[in-house]
């Protein structure tokens, strides 16, 4: 597409989408918007509403000799674009002058969908959001749900659910380093990366039954305890991983086509940073010390031993050494939550939230009134709002419900990190090659399904 | 009366329709009139909430008749000197909803009231690029609103082979 002719009226969705928001825009009498004229220029379907359009952009007409801006889609389908971000970048030569991003691609309205199921069974659903942190989704909406209801976690459930965000911690930044380096060359470190991830994938299919997708935590606790076998697994897991780390390592840190393409590359400051709202590994890398479990400690992370780490320069290699060494803080984590597991319940024991035990089911008819209950109407929880956050492996993930006293949340929202991070791409990579956009886009490790939800 | 309620208190008179303790976390409702006069005290010293953690609207539409506006605003701010936080509400009115713009103040608002705006239909002012961010540019209605209903849409592309 591009500035290129398509010759003729387009029938394509897109350009479609475009001119009748134009339209519109007129119809309203007020200018377009920024992005507006970015998709507007990118989707036009003859040279001289492309030539136009840059003009507008361009702000002059250019005169004979001068460089012509070149509009193009980077994306939605792009390989290195983590998905479905689709960025319209204005190109002068191979050097970024600006760029738009677009999202919305995976956009499946799931806040609106939680509004019409009951508490427990928008779990499902929140899971499905940041798909490469799903146990951070569900953490974050529980701990809402819990605060506005009052329920109380038991410490083995606590426990249990920092072993998994840890393990799940561990998986995204392999996902993330394995991607990463695909897109800068770096072919090995992919397949050793996948290898390790999934061992960690089937040990929450050990635990929950599920590689993705987990609903394993429900507000009040998780859905089971450990089966046999299971701590054994994880120990074998962290016992090997510092040195599949020290492997990786061996790989990059002093790579010197990985330095080169990542050392003073996405460099902003730590006051801009904190501006934009950015947070985890790339506000940290910036040598910015906010860590959610450790300013306002949740899920009893205040008894644990670890170190957040930090970075001195901001730029993209210095998050990559942030991530590496937050994999083997949570190694270190997973170790003290198992050798400190507390025996007990794994979900509260207060049968108006937590379903009763199955056993029960046959001898107890309160049980079964309460199975019931909680199956076709669901919990009421009392009106008021709470917001709960969690350090997810790409920042702050935050959870606003709303509830109004019904069954039903009214509101649920999901801070996600990968959409607010995703406003750095474009100071970051102005007037830079474009070849470190996408070192860029690699290491602000954006997941659309949270940016879009 | 908190010590935050008592400085916003003093730099902008008349701002702070109420407080309240929501399950422990810290409100405090603000006249949207002055809600950038409040906003830009708040981020400086002495209080410093220089993060804006996240914003977010609530549409109160089944209790209208209760309550005659119906779009809640929640912003959430978070001091890193002091590490506390503190959710700012704020009604932004039930017909034409329009608030002023906290983008000058916190460049992150951006994207999250481009959200508000495509969702929930709320109009903010002095905002630098206020167009659809979640929903196709030529999308009627705004989907988060209460009395916009769920299904029914058209599926789209379903035509194109």
């Amino acid at each position: 597409m591009g500035t290129q002719a398509a010759g003729g009226a387009s029938s394509l969705a897109v350009a479609e989408e475009a001119r009748s928001a134009i339209e519109a825009a007129r119809r309203e009498g007020r200018e377009l918007t920024e992005t507006e004229q970015a998709i507007a220029g990118v989707e036009a379907s003859t040279a001289e509403e492309a030539e136009a359009r840059m003009i507008v952009l361009a702000g002059a007409d250019p005169g004979p000799g001068d460089r012509r801006r070149m509009l193009i889609n980077l994306g939605p389908n792009h390989p290195s674009t983590h998905g479905v971000l689709r960025l319209i970048v204005e190109l002068d030569g191979e050097v970024v002058r600006d760029l738009h991003p677009v999202t919305g691609y995976l956009h499946t309205g799931i806040e609106k969908q939680c509004e019409n199921k009951t508490y427990w069974q928008s779990v499902t659903l929140v899971t499905r959001m940041d798909y490469l942190s799903t146990f951070f989704n569900i953490h974050a909406y529980s701990m809402a749900v819990e605060r506005l209801a009052g329920i109380d976690v038991p410490p083995r459930a606590e426990y249990l659910r920092i072993i998994l965000s840890e393990l799940n911690r561990i998986t995204s930044h392999l996902v993330w380093l394995g991607t990463s380096g695909l897109e800068l060359g770096a072919m090995t470190v992919f397949f050793y990366c996948i290898r390790e991830r999934e061992k960690a994938l089937d040990l929450f299919e050990m635990i929950s039954g599920e590689r993705m997708n987990h609903r394993f935590f429900w507000p009040g606790g998780c859905a089971e305890d450990m089966p046999e076998g299971f701590e054994a697994a994880v120990r074998r897991f962290i016992d090997r991983m510092p040195e599949r780390i020290d492997e990786y390592e061996g790989m990059l840190t002093s790579n010197p086509i990985w330095i080169e393409r990542n050392r003073g590359v996405g460099v902003m400051s730590a006051e801009d940073l904190i501006n934009l709202g950015v947070t985890g590994p790339v506000l940290r890398a910036a040598g910015v010390d906010l860590d959610r479990r450790k300013l306002s400690p949740y899920s009893g992370y205040e008894h644990f031993d670890f170190q957040v780490p930090l970075g001195a320069a901001g730029d993209s290699y210095d998050r990559y050494l942030v991530r590496i060494a937050e994999m083997r803080e949570s190694v270190r984590i997973i170790g003290q939550a198992l050798d400190g597991l507390p025996e007990g319940p794994v979900i509260t024991q207060d049968r108006k939230y937590a379903l009763p035990p199955r056993g029960e089911l046959a001898t107890s008819m309160e049980s079964l009134i309460h199975h019931f209950k909680l199956v076709t109407e669901g919990y009421k929880v009392p009106a008021g709002e709470a917001y709960a956050t969690v350090e997810s492996p790409r920042g702050e993930l935050g959870c606003y419900v709303v509830a109004d006293g019904g069954p039903k949340p009214m509101r649920v929202h999901m801070r996600d990190p990968s959409f607010v991070n995703l406003q750095a791409t474009r100071p970051m990579a102005k007037d830079r090659y474009l070849a470190d956009l996408i070192a860029i886009i690699g290491s602000l490790d954006g997941v659309m399904g949270g940016v879009d939800r | 009366m908190s010590e935050a309620r008592d400085l916003v208190e003093t730099a902008v008179p008349g701002s702070v329709v109420g407080e309240h303790d929501e399950l422990g976390q810290a409100v405090l409702e603000v006249d949207r009139t002055r809600l950038i006069e409040v906003m830009r005290f708040l981020q400086g010293p002495p209080l410093a909430y220089v993060m804006l953690c996240s914003l977010t609207c609530a549409d109160f539409y089944d209790t209208l008749d209760e309550h005659p506006e119906r779009f809640r605003m929640a912003y959430h701010l978070l001091s890193l000197e002091s590490g506390s936080e503190l959710r700012v509400r704020v009604w932004a009115g039930a017909e034409d909803p329009e608030l002023e713009s906290v983008v000058p103040i916190w460049s992150t608002a951006n994207f999250m009231e481009r959200e508000v705006f495509d969702l929930f239909g709320v109009r903010f002012r002095n905002h630098p690029d206020l167009c659809r961010i979640m929903m196709p540019l030529d999308w009627e209605g705004h989907p988060l609103r209460r009395d916009y209903p769920i299904g029914g849409e058209p599926v789209q592309f379903s035509d194109a082979i």
